[in-house]
Parts: structure tokens; sequence; C-alpha cells
């Protein structure tokens, strides 16, 4: 087992290490087969490790080195290897496979071709430290590095100037959700005097009640910045100026879901406070809500995806809001295959389309892309929450649940179903159906579908977006996923079992819901494929929200900087600096006469200065 | 018996006066360099008195070595006197101002 | 008189020597010419090894006579002969502005604290050294070889140091002192 948790993250680590010395000397090729296959490696370790684990079932620790020890605060790199981070790290590597795959179709003849492979097995590496993680530190470690390697990757193409912003605006939203991470880990210590997660989770009998809260709403903050929650959503949608196989990974796949991981990571904290729970559920819910409605409006294809995937994440919060891990985690694991299918699949268009990611200008792609059109629709179909596709199953999960803890906040979370049903079928309306509205961008050629090592992925993630329901299923030891996952997770609050009767009608209302959006958006994007509009420009504009910053913070502080710069600078630094200066001139003006040149003045010096030391000794004798 | 070790220190705490006040009035860059012999060998006195007082022969060894360090610093001395008057003929130190502020 | 106390041949001896230092030195102080200034610190220094001798420093007063009036003082009187500077230098008029008060001042403050110093702490204080055993230096062959034996043994390396920089100083005063001559290529012009 230490073998093989040792290797799932070292070797993307190695990886990165390799592509970084000999960066300059390998070809492309080799440089993306290196990645690529390292991160496979570390996917074969994963199973490997898996298989392991699934022998006895029991959570062991793989003590690596102690990384500091000071005072009575004790860090061993060390990972947890349990059930909730093996599933995590299995589709992490699988994934990231994959992806690394396609990646190395999409990102061919690019200049930085290598940086990019280094790029993303430094964040693979990064995501696997997170995940296997046994205490806060090494988990912050990993956290922060995903953050800066998600930096890199969005503002890769750093010489466009959105590009460089949005890697801004996306390392600075991080940043205020650490401080929230870093927040929980000082009230951990101080009340527990311990970051690892089995002894924090050992002695939680120490907490009050009012100290768990501020823990889980600081953990919730950390979440909020890390999977783009209200109120820190808005850096995702501008995260996608990076390559769309980075969008696919990091901002749909993989880190985004770190926030929710923490929360269920740190699932025994949140059971002690229901308080910090509603918040959760509810932060979760009015993201669900208001990025679905913003998405409905978007007119760049990967936009859409953003939001649908912060609308995702909503979804997964309010699970973990009202306690049903379990089915966040299915979420999270359905959602990373249907939404990377969908964002390669979208950059499977957008290379076919010469870089176009206007909606407006495509339509009618369904003939040209004879791969990527029905991987494409298993994608819509699962996010749409179809049966049998892996997104029934996983958001049905989530709804039965939230049936049963809050009436409102489960019609909410439908409205929000109909919505993504419905903005997904406009998308794939406007991409696929209707007219070709191509042909300025295309100069009269027809696009053409993208080489093997870009379909294969999509193929592969369009199977387990289709099968990905059956996770749930009870074949492993005769566990659900979510009695499997179990284990791992911090006391839930009891919910009355709901008889097979109501379940089988809450599935008939999402399929309900799942076909009223389906219906809505076939209807009216059919006819309106020609000339596309309907686009509010308040959800267009994404409810102002970034204004709303802008006119609260953004100006205040810039107004702040301005008079900073030309008060506090010029008259009172400048000011001060120049009189010492001044000062220092004047003084040296008069005091270098005393450097008359003369020898003898000199040696004069010399001995009346022996004659005051003389007479000092006289006087202290005397 | 010999006279106090206290006469001869007073005879070179005057040689050394006399030394100091000749190095500071007389413009001569050889003759100032005469005035430091005055002044070393007022310390050489003062050493060996006390090297006499003391019965210890280090106060003679350092006499020695000042002698020396006298002899090497008179060589360069006049070297650069000899390299000055070269340029300027003349020994006035008060001629050499270059260092002036 | 306290000079009772003392053999009076010593009071002679210190009496001839003081004579000559201080007529010496006063001489260096007071000649023009800077030949005489040179004789007269012969004199001076003719005085000092007299001192020496009265106060058991028999090979340090010859050591006194052969070098500093044997080479260095020859030394002087080679430089002032070679650049032809043995004429009257004008004594009169300071042309530093107050030179000559200050010196006179700083001098006489500096010997008169430096004789107050000596005086209120007994002249001469502590203890005998331990290295010679606490006996008198002895005069004449003996205390050559005292000096022989500390400077081998006890300074060797100050010794050797010593050597090393008068080489260095004769190689810099020989550098410093030669006339630069033209390179064998201008020479023809």
């Amino acid at each position: 087992m230490a073998h093989a948790a040792f290797l799932i993250a070292l070797l993307p680590l190695l990886g990165a290490v390799l592509i970084l010395l000999n960066g300059r000397t390998m070809s492309d090729k080799a440089t993306g087969t290196l990645a690529t296959a390292a991160v496979t490696g570390s996917f074969a370790a994963t199973v490997w490790a898996f298989v392991l684990y699934l022998n006895h079932e029991v959570t062991s620790t793989v003590h690596l080195f102690t990384w500091f020890s000071v005072g009575g605060l004790n860090v061993p790199a060390a990972f947890q290897v349990d059930a909730l981070s093996l599933t995590m790290c299995l589709f992490i590597t699988g994934i990231s496979a994959l992806i690394h795959l396609y990646s190395m179709g999409y990102m061919a003849g690019d200049t930085d071709y290598r940086k990019f492979f280094l790029y993303l097995n430094l964040f693979v590496f990064s995501m696997l430290l997170l995940v296997l993680a046994n205490n806060l530190v090494v988990t912050f470690v990993g956290w922060e590095g995903v953050g800066v390697c998600s930096y890199w990757l969005v503002s890769y193409y750093f010489d466009r100037e959105s590009a460089a912003s949005a890697g801004k605006k996306a390392f600075l939203y991080n940043r205020v959700g650490d401080l929230g991470l870093l927040a929980a880990m000082f009230l951990l210590y101080t009340h527990l005097h311990t970051l690892t997660y089995t002894t924090i989770f050992a002695s939680l009998s120490q907490l009050s009640g009012t100290t768990a809260t501020l823990i889980v709403l600081s953990l919730l903050l950390a979440a909020a910045g890390k999977s783009a929650q209200i109120p820190l959503f808005n850096w995702l949608p501008d995260a996608m100026e990076g390559p769309t196989p980075v969008s696919a990974l990091i901002h749909a796949a993989t880190m985004v879901t770190a926030g929710v991981f923490l929360l269920v990571r740190m699932s025994p904290v949140l059971a002690l406070s229901s308080d910090g729970r509603s918040v959760i559920a509810i932060v979760g819910a009015l993201t669900a809500f208001v990025t679905a409605t913003i998405a409905t409006s978007q007119k760049d294809i990967k936009k859409v995806l953003a939001f649908s995937t912060v609308s995702q994440i909503g979804y997964m919060v309010l699970a973990v809001g009202v306690g049903a891990y379990g089915a966040a985690i299915f979420l999270m694991v359905a959602h990373a295959f249907f939404k990377a299918l969908l964002f390669l699949g979208s950059g499977s268009v957008i290379h076919a389309l010469n870089g176009e990611q206007d909606l407006r200008k495509m339509g009618g792609l369904r003939k040209y892309l004879p791969l990527t059109f029905p991987t494409f629709l298993i994608g819509w179909l699962a996010i749409s929450g179809v049966p049998p596709f892996a997104g029934f199953w996983a958001k049905g999960a989530i709804l039965t649940s939230l049936y049963a803890h809050n009436k409102v906040l489960y019609a909410l979370a439908l409205l929000t179903a109909v919505l993504t049903a419905y903005y997904m079928t406009r998308l794939f309306v406007l991409t696929f159906r209707g007219e070709e509205r191509f042909a300025d961008v295309m100069d009269g050629a027809a696009p053409h579908e993208s080489p093997l090592v870009m379909t294969a992925p999509l193929v592969i993630l369009g199977v387990l977006a289709a099968v990905g329901g059956a996770l749930d299923l009870p074949w492993l030891h005769a566990h659900t996923l979510e009695t499997f996952l179990a284990p791992t997770f911090g006391a839930v609050p009891a919910v009355a079992a709901q008889s097979s009767g109501l379940q089988i009608t809450l599935a008939g209302v999402d399929v309900i819901a799942a076909l009223i959006g389906l219906g809505a958006g076939v209807v009216l994007w059919r006819q309106r494929s020609s000339a596309p509009s309907l686009e509010p420009s308040f959800l267009e504009n994404v409810w102002y929200w970034d204004e709303g910053y802008d006119r609260v913070i953004g100006r205040p502080l810039t107004g702040l900087a301005a008079i900073s710069g030309s008060v506090v600078e010029e008259t009172i630094i400048d000011g001060g600096v120049r009189g010492v200066v001044t000062g220092v001139q004047r003084l040296s003006r008069e005091v270098r006469k005393v450097q008359t040149g003369f020898v003898r003045h000199y040696a004069l010096a010399m001995v009346l200065g022996l004659a005051f030391i003389v007479l000092y000794l006289v006087a202290r004798v005397g | 018996m010999n006279v106090p070790a206290a006469w001869y220190l007073v005879l070179a705490a005057l040689l050394f006066g006399i030394g100091a006040f000749g190095f500071l009035t007389r413009r001569s860059a050889i003759i100032m360099f005469m005035c430091i012999e005055l002044m070393l060998n007022a310390v050489n006195l003062t050493f060996v008195t006390f090297a006499r007082s003391l019965s210890d022969i280090g106060g003679q060894i350092s006499v020695f070595f000042v002698m020396v360090v006298a002899a090497a610093e008179v060589t360069v001395g006049l070297g650069i006197v000899v390299a000055i008057f070269r340029r300027r003929a003349s020994t006035s130190v008060d001629e050499l101002t270059e260092m002036k502020g | 008189m306290i000079a009772i106390a003392y053999a009076w041949p010593a009071i002679g001896v210190f009496v001839v020597a003081t004579l000559l230092i201080l007529g010496g030195a006063v001489g260096v102080l007071i000649y023009k010419n800077p030949v005489h200034a040179a004789l007269s610190l012969i004199l001076c220094l003719f005085g000092v090894a007299l001192a020496f001798l009265a106060q058991q420093a028999d090979f340090l007063a010859a050591v006194e006579i052969i070098v500093y009036a044997g080479a260095i003082v020859v030394l002087f009187l080679f430089v002032i002969m070679f650049l032809g500077v043995d004429r009257t230098e004008a004594l009169e008029g300071e042309p530093l502005v107050g030179q000559r008060t200050f010196a006179a001042i700083a001098v006489t403050l500096v010997v008169a604290g430096v004789v107050f110093l000596m005086a209120s702490s007994h002249w001469v204080t502590g203890v005998p050294s331990v290295s010679t055993g606490g006996t008198p230096l002895s005069a004449g062959a003996g205390n050559v070889r005292q000096i022989g034996t500390s400077l081998y043994t006890t300074y060797l390396i100050a010794f050797e140091v010593t050597a090393a920089l008068l080489i260095i100083s004769v190689v810099g005063a020989v550098n410093l002192a030669r006339k630069e001559r033209p390179r064998v290529g201008e020479s023809a012009q």
C-alpha cells in the first residue's frame, strides 16, 4: 500500500521534474508522451492501491518523512489512504491521463508546448497531494499548488491582455479563499493543537459549538474560493481564457471540486454545526440557481460550460450542506466525466472552427464532426439529467436527500435542474443543429474532425458519462458508493428513510424537469437558430456581479491608491527622503572645509586629539 | 646605583614633545622625517627604561622591532620624497594640497 | 638632596645624555639647513645611545649608533645631497595661521599630561617580570645573549616578519625612486 500511494503522487512530480530538466532537448512529442505516461502510471498506481485497499478496507497512513516539528506542532509528510482519497485519486488520475492524451493533439504546434505539459504534470501532483494528505498543512500545500498551476495555465497565453488579467483575477479570488483555509487551520490548532485529520476527528469533543461554526464558515470561504461559489465565483468564467484542456481538467473536473472535497474531508467538523451546514446549503443552492440563469444567456461556448460548472458545483455544495456527502462525491465523479467530456468536445468544436468560440457563429456542425457529435450528445443528456446517463443518477441522489431535508431548497434545485437542461439544450442546438453560421470564420473551408488523440479521450469519457451512474450500484463488496465512502464521513444527521414509492416518484419528477428544460430549449432555439438573440443583458452580464465588486471594493481602493500615490508618496515619503538628501548636502558642504589639504593641519589635529585623550585621562586620575 | 627611572621617563617625554612640535612646524619633508625619528627614539627610551625597571627583556626586544620599522619607514618615506621632488622640485609639504576637500 | 642617594657617576652620565639628547633635538628643530639638522640628529642619537648604555641595553646602544647614526642618518644626508636641497629653508613666517601656537599648546598639554599621569601612577608600577626571574637585566655580553635567545625563540615569527617587511620596503623604495626610463622603441626619437 505504501509503495502504491507513494507512486501515485511521485510519478507526476517526476514527470514535471524530467520535463523541467530536459525540456530543451526533448521533442514536443517526447515531452507530451512523457507527461501522459507519468499520469497514466499514476493512474495505474491508483488502481493498484485501490485493489489493495479493497482487500481490507482499512484506512492506512503512509508516513513518508517528518516535514517539520515546531513546538507542539508536528507536521509529517504523510498520506491518508482511505475510500475517499482513493476515489478522488481514481477519477483525478484517470481523467488527467485522458486529458493529457487529448492535449497532445490540441496543443500540437504550440510554441510553449513543453511548458504546458510541465504545468499540467505539476498540477496533477499538487492535486494528488491535496487529496492524499493526512493533515491540513500538506493539503494546504497541494491547495496552493493547484492554485498557482491554475494561475499559470489560465494566463498561459500571457501575451493576451485578457488571459493575463484573468489569471490574476483567478489568483486573487483564490487568495481570499485561501485565507479561509488558513483561518480554519489556525482555529483548529488553537483549540485542538493538531492539524492531522484523524487526530482532529478524535478530539472533536473539545470544540465548542461556536468554534465549530466559525471553523465551518472558514472552510466554506475556502471552498467558495477554490470551487467558485458565491460570493467568489466570478473568477471561473474568466478562467476560460486558458487552453480548453486546462478548462476541462482544472476548471471543470478536478481543481474546482477541491473545495467540495475539503468540506467532505472535514465532514466530522461539519457535523458539529448545523448552522454552518445551513449556510453551506444556502450558498450552494443560490450559486447553483444564479449561475444557471447566467448560463442561459452566454454567447461563448466555454463560458456557458463554465457557468454550468459553477452551477453543478453549487449542487455538490448544497448536497454537502444537507449532509448528503456520498451524493456530493457521486455527482463530483459523474460531473468530472460529463463536464470533461463537454469541455473536450467544445475544444474539438473550437479546434474545428479555427479557434472560434462564439455560439452565434456555429450551428449545423453535426455532419462535420462525426465523433464529437455523438459524444457531445451523451454529455448533453448526462448533464441534463436524462436517464440512464450518469447525471440523472447523481443529481437524483442529491434531489432525493434534499426533498427529505428542506422543501424550499428542493424546489430551487429542481428549478435549477430545469434551467440546466434548458441552457445545455440551447448550447447543443446552437452548436450542432440548425443553420451553418460559420462561413466567415472558415473562409469557405469545411470544418474537420479532430485527430485520434483528441477523439479517443472523447469516446472513453462518453462511455464513462453514459454508464457512470452504475458507480452507485452495489457491485464492490456489496457496497453502494455511498456506503463505500461512509466510513470517511462525519455523523450524518439521520434522515427518515424514504419509501421506495416516494423515491420513484421523485425520480419521475426529475425526469419531467429535465424533459421540460429540453423541450423548452429545442422549441425556442430550433426556430431562432438563424439569428440567435434573446439574451437579457442582466443575465449576460452575470447579474452585474463584477460591476458591483468594482463599485464597492475596486473604486474606493483605486481612489485610496491614487491619493497615496500623489500625496503620501510624493510629499511625505519623497519629501522626507529629499529633505535628508538636502540636509546631508548642506552639512557636507560645510564639513569638507575642514579638509584643507595641508598635511600639517591633519597632523595638528592628531596631536590635538592626543592632547584631549591625555587630558581626559588626567581628569579621570585627578 | 642608577638614577631613578622617572628621570629618564621625563627626558623621553621632553624628547617626544620636541619631535612632535618639530613635525608640526617644519615644512621640509626631510626634516619632518627626522622629527619622526626623534619621537620614535623617545618611545625607545621609555621602552629601555621600563625594561630596566621591570627586569623584562621584552622592552628591549620592542626597541629592536621599532628600529626595524623605523628603518623601513625611512626607506620608503625618503623614496616617496625623491619621487615627489622629481615632479615638483620641492620638499615642502605645504605645496601638496591635492587632498583639499 | 635626593640625588645624594645615587651614585655620582650615574648622575653624571644622565646629565651628559640629557644635554646631548635635548641639544640635538633642539638642533633638529631650529637649524635651517637640512644638513645641519641631520648632523644635530646624530648628536641626539648619540645621547640616546648613552642613555641605553646607562640602562643595561648595550646591544641596543650599539645598534642605535650603527643603524641609526650610521645608516639612517647617512641615508638622510644622501637624499639631501642627491636632491640638492641643502639650502636654507625659509623658517620665517608661518603660512598656516595659528599653526605654531596651536602646536605649542597641544604639545605642551600632551607632555605635561603624560608626565602628570606617570607621576600620579608612581612612574613604574607592576611586578618585576617573571620571564627573567625578577633579577635585574645583566649588563655586557649576558644581555646580548638574553636578547638573542628571546628573538630566536619567543619572537621568532615577528622577527621573520620584520625581515619580510624590510625586503618589501627596499623593493618599494627602489621602485619609487627609480627614474622612469623611456621605452626602447621611443628612445630613438
